[in-house]
């Protein structure tokens, strides 16, 4: 208990809140270095989830490399790019936190992309949409919250690893942390851990309340939620846009 | 390799500790969840509760939550347990959501069956229930074991010795080759713990390969368990 008090003093001392390693300074960079991370992961992965989802294929190689990606550790990827680059910029930590974000945005991408309902597909082909018109206005907005739920697993994982990424000479809220142990100051590890875990869980709540936004109007099985049927199926009543003919 | 074979004995006091906190975490994690997700599949308001309560703790980054379980638990910086009991809490939480599922996905009629021929409830939940619902928990706990082994090396910038040290100690000295041999051993080691996870699968669930429904279940326990959704 005296330890929490102790880290909650850390945290509304106004000595840490001023200057370039002062609190908000800190919260800025995690923010910003999560944020380009995350852009940059989604900017390789959402078309590639898209291209297997909407077409079937590769899906073995994807789920075999996303695995495989999971074992990956992060701390020995940040450190072995930032050792065999000579760099010890933010540059190497981004290219591998970005490498280790692919995974579940990807699987997110082509998992939403499968789960639409074969009915309203072969609808919008019937009427006469294009390949393209089929993807943009039936299959992404039915497959949009578990697309956004890939992302939001990937934003929990890039602000956790970003503190991690720490141990090299880079700003964000891990400085905190891997300072605060080297001077075995525990007051601010705590109160740099207590601030992380705040913002991974704001940036956790914010995507829920977006993947509960993106629903389309009339549609009630796109929603994520918790099926108590394992079995259950999305039935293709349900899961048509509004308006749509309904079996 | 050099730096393997003029240090092979320390890499593998390494790993031999890197095991144990990584297998202890797993076997914890599942043997909690398992009166935990059965209570979160029978009751729809526990249901609710308790995954959103895993969801939650879920999303507590690591390496603050290793800070925090000396304030929590009272234990000093360098101890063990708090790699042990954070990771415990990480599998608990994904492992409740997967056990919840897996009991769902046995069918009904089967436990109906069941209680008809004359199996009292515990005798059902052992005999009938999880062998049954044994694929989708599979399927999880191979999720949970991943990123267990990879988890632990975070452990070793609290000074947990495991193979994470390899990372911190070559950095410090400018070796890249002692990272190498870290990230191998380490994704090696997933790959152990993944092996028998399965081995032991085929051992105690001989049906489940021949099983079409058992299969399609557990890929999608685990897409869940990646996607969280």
């Amino acid at each position: 208990m005296t330890d929490i008090l102790a880290a909650f003093g850390w945290i509304f001392d106004p000595v840490n809140w001023a200057g370039a390693s002062g609190i908000p300074t800190r919260i800025g960079e995690h923010i910003l270095y999560s944020l380009l991370t995350l852009l940059l992961a989604c900017a390789i992965a959402l078309p590639i989830g898209f291209a297997i989802g909407h077409s079937g294929r590769f899906r073995g190689l994807a789920v075999g490399l996303s695995g495989a990606l999971r074992a990956l550790p992060t701390l020995g990827l940040v450190v072995y790019l930032a050792l065999i680059t000579t760099n010890l910029s933010i540059g190497p930590p981004l290219i591998a936190l970005t490498i280790l974000a692919i995974p579940p945005v990807l699987a997110g991408a082509y998992s939403g992309l499968e789960s639409v309902d074969r009915a309203p597909i072969d609808a919008a082909r019937a009427i006469g949409m294009t390949g393209w018109q089929v993807f943009t206005k039936v299959e992404l907005p039915l497959a949009l919250p578990l697309v956004i739920g890939g992302i939001r697993s990937g934003a929990l994982q890039v602000i956790a690893t970003w503190t991690v990424a720490a141990i090299l000479p880079v700003g964000g809220l891990g400085r905190f942390l891997i300072d605060g142990i080297a001077i075995q100051n525990y007051p601010e590890m705590l109160g740099g851990s207590i601030i992380v875990i705040v913002l991974a869980l704001v940036s956790d709540g914010l995507f829920a309340l977006a993947q509960k936004l993106v629903v389309p109007r009339g549609v009630t099985a796109g929603r994520v939620r918790d099926t108590t049927e394992g079995e259950a199926r999305h039935s293709g009543r349900a899961s048509a846009p509004e308006g749509a003919p309904t079996t | 390799m050099s730096f393997l074979w003029s240090n092979f004995g320390q890499v593998w006091n390494l790993t031999l500790s890197h095991v144990w906190l990584s297998a202890l975490p797993i076997v914890i994690g599942f043997v909690i969840s398992l009166p935990i997700g059965w209570v979160a599949n029978r009751y729809r308001l526990t249901r609710a509760a308790l995954l959103t309560i895993g969801g939650i703790l879920y999303a507590i980054p690591s390496l603050p939550l290793f800070f925090a379980m000396p304030a929590l638990i009272g234990t000093q910086i360098l101890s063990p347990l708090n790699v042990i009991v954070a990771l415990s809490i990480y599998a608990l939480a994904l492992m409740v959501r997967t056990t919840a599922d897996a009991l769902a996905s046995v069918p009904g009629d089967v436990l109906q069956s069941a209680t008809a021929v004359g199996f009292s409830a515990w005798r059902r939940f052992w005999t009938v229930e999880l062998p049954l619902a044994g694929p989708v928990l599979l399927a999880g706990l191979r999720v949970v074991s991943v990123s267990t082994v990879s988890l632990v090396s975070v452990g070793a910038l609290l000074g947990v010795p495991n193979l994470g040290q390899l990372f911190t100690a070559g950095l410090n000295g400018y070796y890249p080759e002692e990272v190498a041999v870290g990230i191998v051993m380490i994704m090696l080691l997933a790959l152990v713990f993944d092996l028998i996870l399965v081995g032991v699968g085929r051992l105690l669930m001989p049906w489940t390969s021949a099983d079409r429904r058992a299969r399609r279940l557990s890929r999608r326990a685990a897409m869940r368990a990646v996607t969280g959704a």
